[in-house]
């Protein structure tokens, strides 16, 4: 326990409860809306803006946000239009910011370890800056998924209706693409570019297994969320390996522990087992 | 009492380069329940998806309450939508009575909670439709029946002026689509609200109706369904004087007056 004590330490756990939560809540509507591609194409998005922030010689985080932000509201303008639809939109993106970002690492000079930390991410190296600006950005996400909370709902269970009451759909659809790319911004220091998505769809789709309830869901998630980024930091101490892969590794394990006790599985498990005795006792 | 509650003049609406609806012109009076009837593919859900805004047309208007659909701002209200079955996901994870709230969440105002009027709302209209008992069940869980009936209940959670229903007899059998029918008469005389039903059941649906309107990309025909549902009519609709039409793997017999019942025909050889 003396490690806990280590001011590094602490700041990992505090990342670590953070992005489980941020991510878990955006996860719900991200695997409600079937999005998750969207997830994983605005977290390859942030290589370009990470390799523009280290060329310009200024912290990564700020033309991130920016360089995500871009990605998700051209993803939505471009499926908007319907010439495109969402999922190539999402593909155009996905290969083309990666790309950008691997021309501007050959402008610069030397090789770029701090860079190709950002793929994989590492908790343990949060530093005092990151930890303050994703406390704030984190709880502004959470504050405004709070406030929007049924009309989300309502335009993750049934886009028509939400248009047919008269709800600003465009708006609230672009405003959830952008916390989808603020919440990924702030979780790729710790567990990467390429594993972040893992971190925002598993949680949720777990606690979809269980749950046949929207706030029940969200809970849950939260919890396996923070669950699975708090044992994988811990595990990846202990046994000294990647802390990004060990949480999502965590997480999948979770997954698959709620795939195989959720209640449907097990109602038809049960059936199952009533028809071969039905047919044993016939025979 | 006989407003005019909604005007269309001479409304043209196309997909694309596909005319989908051409010089549509008709007045629905307060109180009415109209019966729109039309082959798949006539325009049916397009004629409602216009009035609810969500087309806009190429030519003529459309008004509701005296206004276009995008002029009409807080009067969404006073407009309930139920609709086609199949549009809805029911393995989400969400109770009967948290959906039916969200009819109400225009209403209820940007950010803010539900109040305990919007659950009285709620209440009232899960009684209406007799599903006070499954309120805390999960969407998925129900019965067709039970489903379409949750989807009213969330338009009548608005306690609207008018009833728009696509298609809502979709996912019953020939027995209880009979009984829907026959519960949707009895809820609008005894709320008083105008009532627009989209359909294919010729048969059955003109026996509940007060006016029936009869699409095929035009309006072929509307009144009183007595005197509309002639074989001319159904000609001009169908485009082929067979009485008897397909809809799905259910074909249906077509009697022209509401006074005979409907008949399940024989499968076609």
């Amino acid at each position: 326990m003396d490690i806990l004590c280590y001011p590094f330490m602490q700041r990992a756990l505090l990342s670590a409860t953070l992005i489980g939560t941020v991510c878990a809540v955006i996860g719900v509507y991200v695997v409600l809306r079937s999005m998750a591609f969207i997830g994983a194409g605005v977290a390859h998005a942030s290589f370009g803006g990470v390799a523009l922030g280290f060329l310009l010689g200024i912290n990564p985080f700020f033309t991130t946000i920016l360089f995500c932000l871009a990605t998700a509201w051209g993803i939505a303008f471009l499926s908007e239009e319907r010439k495109v639809s969402e999922d190539s939109a999402v593909g155009v993106f996905f290969a083309s910011t990666m790309a950008f970002g691997v021309l501007l690492i050959g402008f610069m000079k030397g090789y770029q370890a701090d860079l190709f930390g950002y793929l994989f991410g590492n908790i343990l190296a949060v530093s005092r800056f990151d930890l303050i600006s994703s406390l704030i950005i984190g709880a502004m996400v959470l504050a405004l998924v709070w406030f929007f909370f049924k009309e989300f709902l309502l335009l993750t269970f049934d886009p028509e209706m939400a248009k047919v009451t008269g709800l600003k759909v465009k708006g609230l659809n672009l405003l959830m693409m952008s916390l989808i790319a603020v919440t990924i911004v702030l979780s790729i220091k710790s567990v990467g570019i390429v594993l972040v998505s893992a971190l925002i769809v598993t949680p949720a789709a777990s606690a979809l297994l269980l749950s046949d309830d929207f706030k029940k869901m969200m809970g849950l998630a939260i919890l396996i969320g923070v669950g699975s980024t708090w044992i994988g930091l811990l595990l990846s101490v202990w046994l000294n390996l990647a802390s990004g892969a060990t949480i999502v590794t965590v997480a999948t394990l979770i997954f698959f522990l709620c795939y195989f006790s959720s209640p449907e599985r097990r109602k038809l498990l049960r059936n199952i087992e009533q028809l071969r005795s039905q047919m044993q006792n016939r025979l | 009492m006989n407003d005019i509650l909604i005007t269309c003049e001479e409304l043209s609406v196309a997909y694309q380069d596909k005319l989908a609806l051409e010089d549509i012109t008709f007045n629905v009076l307060r109180g009415e329940f109209w019966g729109i009837l039309g082959p798949n593919g006539s325009g049916k859900t397009t004629l409602l998806r216009t009035m609810l805004g969500l087309i806009e047309p190429i030519s003529g208007r459309i008004t509701l309450f005296g206004r276009t659909p995008a002029q009409l701002g807080a009067l969404r209200d006073k407009i309930g939508y139920v609709p086609q079955y199949a549009r809805i996901d029911f393995n989400f994870p969400l109770r009967v009575r948290d959906m039916v709230l969200l009819g109400r969440s225009r209403k209820m105002g940007l950010g803010a909670r539900p109040t305990r009027d919007d659950w009285r709302a709620v209440d009232q209209a899960l009684e209406r439709v007799e599903m006070s008992d499954l309120a805390q069940r999960q969407i998925g869980r129900l019965s067709g029946g039970q489903r379409q009936r949750a989807l009213i209940a969330r338009a009548l959670a608005l306690e609207p002026e008018l009833l728009l229903l696509d298609e809502p007899t979709a996912a019953l059998d020939i027995g209880a689509t009979e009984g829907f029918y026959e519960w949707v008469h009895h809820m609008h005389e005894q709320m008083h609200m105008t009532l627009i039903l989209v359909s294919h059941d010729v048969g059955v649906v003109s026996r509940y109706v007060s006016t029936v309107a009869c699409l095929n990309r035009r309006l072929v025909a509307h009144g009183r369904p007595q005197e509309v549902l002639g074989s001319e009519t159904l000609e001009g609709m169908y485009g082929c004087d067979a009485l008897y039409f397909q809809h799905g793997e259910v074909p249906h017999m077509v009697v022209p007056t509401p006074a005979h019942s409907h008949h399940p025909a024989h499968p076609h050889p």
